[in-house]
């Protein structure tokens, strides 16, 4: 065994590790804080996994966007809403552990089966390095443009759905007359729009 | 470009002649390459700490200048050695950790700030091999590496539980967000000229017809986004908000003292000799000399291959790389001492309503003005 193959097995070791562990600590901890850090620590994990593979362009855009963006915009949500209050307790919370353990345990199961039964080509194909980013380049202009443009059109709907919300400003009509009402909602701000208005009349 | 890129020689490769020495020693080439591995790292691990150094000297003489003061002045020659006997107190002050604070995000979130700042050095190129890695996604790594930077900043904000703490860190992760697209899409202009995310090839490219092809002359608005983004990244004046002492203590670095604070403090002076770097690296051609090198050898008639003239060069190329950030490294320290803060949604609205637009134009004229000059774009 070289040293160059024995480094890549320890460090594959312990980038499993960590994302097991961290995956883990996302479900099973209680603090809610705590399991966005770790999910942070699972996309670093993931990423270095993808760098293990020669796929250097995956990991940094696994960086960029999960931990860089996605990650952060929970912690930024966590913290903006962090009020520590105590929830109602849930009726039969323990049949409901069990039952989504045994769900979450069946879906391993049937990953394992996948996994043994597949029959794995190795060694797989070479692996490109440094050319990487151009291939990717060339899949998503070609191949690739449909799915690329829909998921972008998939994020725009997000985006769109996230400043009606903030925003507050929906085009409310009235049903008598028919004008635009509740415009100026910028003083109006603290009321709620997704309430049930039906009773008002 | 491509043309007269093949021009520029490989200059200095210490680590192929190191490699050739420990094996003439009769290692094997693996062993070799494990040697020469911590080197570089610590050389460069220690170019940042030095360059922090003078940094904050010549922050406390430059503020000291703008508000027509002395400044430091007892500790050394003209105050050299303030920044030591700073970083000296700061060493061996007591580390507090408040009660109520939670002190295993509080320990950590320093770290995870400083971590990623000295990562990114990894790519930045001295001269044409002295670099730590020249890695084919290069200035994306930068990038990346520089996204993480927020979590840190979010994790001591929340950690301190204090509330100038987390606004001061909720701030910080706002503000990194934002200018983090304009940015890239700076960035991304001066890719599609260069055809590769890599360090060298960008200032390769820069260097055919010395300071007349620098990028700052093809991307001039591009350089104006990249300088504007880089300052609100590194969280200095006019874009310190997340810092504001008129508003919030001192941010997410209230509660910290001590060991802790340092590496905030080390963390936010790396990554602005860092940022200028890069904006020499991407904008005023690295490590290369106004006029081309190989022009002067040819008029003095010497082979740019021989030896002691690489030698030469190479250190030219690292004085070229230290003068041009240092000077950028001015620039900012002049700006912070005289322009005044912007609020927070002035900030906001310039990085979404101005930076990002004007990115997304100069993207499309670039790829346009590739399209009808290949030769002077980078076809």
């Amino acid at each position: 065994m070289t040293i160059s193959s024995s480094t890549e097995q320890i460090c594959f070791i312990l980038l499993g590790l960590t994302v097991i562990v961290g995956a883990l600590g996302v479900v099973l901890i209680n603090n809610i804080v705590y399991s966005a850090f770790l999910l942070g620590g699972v996309f670093m994990g993931v990423a270095g996994l993808y760098l293990l593979l020669n796929a250097s362009f995956v990991a940094a855009a696994q960086v960029l966007v999960y931990v860089g963006a996605v990650n952060v915009l929970i912690l930024f949500a966590i913290m903006l809403v962090n009020k520590r209050e105590e929830l109602k307790p849930i009726k039969a919370l323990q049949i409901r552990k069990i039952l989504s353990a045994g769900v979450c345990g069946g879906l391993l199961i049937l990953l394992f089966r996948v996994d043994l039964t597949t029959k794995w080509s190795t060694p797989g194909p070479a692996a490109i390095g440094e050319k990487a980013t151009e291939r990717i380049g060339e899949h998503l202009f070609s191949d690739y443009l449909l799915p690329f443009e829909l998921a972008s059109v998939l994020l725009l709907m997000a985006m769109i759905g996230a400043i009606v919300l903030a925003r507050r400003d929906v085009l409310t009509s009235d049903v008598v007359t028919g004008d635009v009402v509740n415009q100026n909602l910028i003083e109006k701000s603290n009321e709620p729009i997704l309430i049930d208005q039906s009773n008002k009349q | 470009m491509t043309v007269l890129g093949t021009l520029v020689s490989t200059g200095l490769d210490l680590e192929l002649s190191f490699n050739n020495i420990l094996q003439g020693f009769g290692f094997s080439p693996e062993v070799a390459h494990i040697l020469w591995l911590p080197l570089p790292m610590l050389l460069v691990l220690s170019a940042a700490l030095i360059g922090v150094l003078v940094t904050v000297w010549l922050e406390r003489k430059i503020s000291a200048a703008a508000q027509q003061r002395i400044g430091p002045e007892y500790a050394g020659a003209l105050g050299i050695l303030q920044p030591m006997a700073d970083g000296l107190k700061l060493l061996v002050k007591e580390d507090i950790i408040p009660a109520k604070a939670d002190s295993l995000l509080f320990t950590l979130g320093p770290v995870l700030v400083l971590v990623p700042v000295i990562l990114s050095w990894l790519i930045v190129p001295f001269g044409q091999n002295l670099l730590i890695s020249n890695i084919g996604i290069g200035i994306f790594l930068w990038i990346a590496l520089s996204s993480i930077q927020p979590i840190g900043l979010l994790m001591s904000g929340y950690a301190s539980n204090n509330k100038y703490s987390l606004l001061g860190g909720l701030r910080a992760a706002a503000q990194s967000i934002s200018y983090e697209i304009p940015l890239a899409l700076a960035v991304l202009a001066v890719v599609m000229m260069s055809n590769s995310l890599s360090t060298v090839d960008i200032v390769n490219q820069q260097n055919g017809l010395g300071f007349l092809s620098w990028n700052i002359w093809r991307q001039p608005v591009g350089f104006v986004i990249f300088w504007i983004c880089a300052l609100a990244e590194c969280e200095r004046l006019p874009f310190d908000l997340p810092e504001a002492e008129e508003e919030l203590v001192a941010g997410y670095q209230t509660e910290y003292a001590g060991m802790k604070f340092a590496l905030f403090y080390l963390g936010s002076y790396i990554n602005l000799v860092l940022s200028a770097l890069l904006v020499s690296v991407l904008y005023l051609g690295g490590w290369g000399f106004p006029i081309p090198i190989e022009w002067v050898a040819r008029i003095f008639g010497q082979n740019i291959d021989a030896p002691l003239v690489q030698i030469f060069t190479g250190s030219l190329g690292i004085v070229m790389t230290i003068l041009k950030t240092y000077l950028l490294v001015f620039l900012a320290i002049l700006l912070r001492w005289t322009t005044p803060r912007v609020r927070i949604d002035q900030l906001l609205d310039l990085g979404w309503k101005f930076l990002l637009p004007i990115g997304l134009v100069n993207l499309l004229f670039t790829a346009g003005l590739k399209l009808a000059f290949p030769i002077a774009f980078g076809g």
